[in-house]
This record gives C-alpha cells, sequence and structure tokens, in this order.
C-alpha cells in the first residue's frame, strides 16, 4: 500500500512531460518582457509605426458590434433606430480597419518589413488581409438588401467562372451567413493573433537606414542574407 | 431610413471615367484618403518621441 502510494507521489521533471516541454519552449520564444515591453526603440516614434494597432482597434469595434447584431438579428438592425446605429458602426469601423490596414501594409512594404527573419510575420500580414477581403466579401452578401443582390450575382458569375462555384454558392444565404459571423473571423482572429506574437517575438522592424552609421547594421543585413 | 439616404441610395453612383480607367467616386476618395494618411504619417512628427535605446524587441 506504501509503495504505491510512493508511486503515484513521484513527479516527473519538468522536461518529461508534453506541457512541461510546451511551457519552455513558449517561455524561450517568447519571454516575458518580449510579449509585453514597456520600451521601445526610438525609430517607433512616427505616425508609421502606429497603424497597426489601429488596425487591430479598428478590428475590435469590428468584433464587438458584430456580436451585438448577431444577438439582435436583421429584424432589428433593419428597422430600428438602435439596430441603423450599429449596422452603421460594424460598417464603418470595417471601413476604417481596411483604411488602415492598407497603409500599414505601403508602410511595411516600402520598409521592406520581411527583413531580419521576419518572413513569416509579413506572410501572416498577407494571409490576414486576404482572409479580411473574404469576410468584408461575404458581409456585403448578407446586407439582405438590393446592393447584396446585385454583389452577389455578380460574385456567382466570377466565382463559377474560375472554377470554385461548387464549394462557395454565395446565392445560399445561409452559408454566407455562417461563414461571416463564425469560420472567417475565426480565421482572421488566429491569424492577427499569430501576427502579434510574431511583430512581438522577431521585434518592430527598423527603417531600412536606421543603423547606417553603426556597425549594428552588419547584423541585420546578415540576417537578410541567412 | 431617412429620406436623405434612401435618395442617395436611389440614384446610380457617380463614375469618373479615363481612358481605359473607370472608378466610383467613393472608391476614388477612398483611395485618396489612404495616400493621404500615408503621406502625413511619414511627415508629421511624432509627439513625445525620445531615443530610450531600445533594441528593437
Amino acid at each position: 500500500m506504501t509503495a504505491e502510494v510512493e508511486s503515484h507521489t513521484v513527479a516527473p521533471a519538468p522536461g518529461d512531460t508534453w506541457t512541461g516541454k510546451l511551457r519552455d519552449r513558449v517561455v524561450r520564444e517568447l519571454p516575458p518582457d518580449k510579449l509585453l515591453p514597456d520600451r521601445q526603440p526610438s525609430y517607433v516614434g512616427s505616425w508609421i509605426y502606429v497603424f497597426g494597432v489601429l488596425t487591430i482597434a479598428a478590428l475590435l469595434v469590428v468584433v464587438a458590434t458584430g456580436v451585438v447584431l448577431t444577438l439582435e438579428g436583421p429584424e432589428w438592425y433593419h428597422i430600428s433606430d438602435v439596430g441603423h446605429f450599429f449596422n452603421s458602426l460594424h460598417f464603418w469601423s470595417v471601413q476604417l480597419f481596411f483604411i488602415f490596414m492598407v497603409v500599414h501594409l505601403w508602410g511595411k512594404f516600402w520598409m521592406a518589413a520581411w527583413r531580419g527573419r521576419r518572413a513569416m510575420t509579413w506572410i501572416t500580414g498577407v494571409v490576414s488581409f486576404i482572409v479580411s477581403l473574404a469576410t468584408a466579401f461575404t458581409g456585403y452578401l448578407m446586407q439582405t438588401n438590393a446592393d447584396s443582390q446585385w454583389i452577389t450575382f455578380e460574385a456567382k458569375d466570377g466565382l463559377n467562372a474560375v472554377g470554385i462555384g461548387a464549394w462557395f454558392n454565395v446565392t445560399s444565404l445561409g452559408q454566407t451567413m455562417l461563414l461571416h459571423v463564425c469560420t472567417l473571423p475565426l480565421v482572421v482572429g488566429l491569424i492577427v493573433v499569430l501576427h502579434v506574437l510574431l511583430v512581438r517575438k522577431r521585434g518592430v522592424v527598423p527603417p531600412i537606414d536606421a543603423f547606417k552609421n553603426e556597425p549594428a547594421a552588419a547584423s541585420d543585413t546578415a540576417e537578410v542574407a541567412s | 431610413m431617412p429620406p436623405l439616404i434612401s435618395a442617395a441610395l436611389d440614384n446610380p453612383a457617380t463614375y469618373f471615367s479615363w481612358g481605359w480607367l473607370q472608378i466610383s467616386v467613393g472608391n476614388l476618395i477612398v483611395i485618396l484618403v489612404m495616400f493621404v494618411l500615408f503621406i502625413l504619417a511619414l511627415v508629421l512628427p511624432f509627439p513625445g518621441g525620445h531615443d530610450d535605446g531600445g533594441d528593437g524587441s
């Protein structure tokens, strides 16, 4: 009996369990001071570095207003004044989301933000942009008004022409609505979280000429070449 | 729906055409706004900036 109890109280070494290994890897890859830094390099003090977080702020408003719209339903947001207000908030926050994201994209493109082993950061940004387009597209389709009918039947022909109409039937309001309120926002959210974690892991990309008078420039150039 | 909005939605959008390029006024305005924001973000000074010697991480 005593031997049995002892066998249950022996704890495995942290490195022997999958939870321990996962924890060690997470802390090693993304230590707390990198995950939530309280200081940033001086070059981050520029308006062009603000548009990433502005995009996330707009996305939060999009999600919050979208949740309200799903709770109340089309009869509410098409008819009542408060419903119109939340519908408009949802629509215009999407417009701001894309405006901020495009300016963010231009800024990162012209500073070659994939330098310094940041390729995956760039790629997750591109993927989140594409999935966001699909999410916005399904949003336009499910407005249930004349505008959405026009967009739907134009898109139907386009999707059939490229051979994917059998999988994405835009005239099916049920499929469109589920994609818009469930699948696509989930994918956008996950990719954006991954994108931000990669930004934290690799750091904010410096301007191209940030270290041109310092020897440190060599290390950044070397990382690009690798 | 307010009369002003319903009247606006009843009318076709205004389009600009230059040769092969055709674009609605709404889309053109959005693109110009993005250009203006981009230029302003590059040239306007950022308030409270100081060199703290951070390492970029």
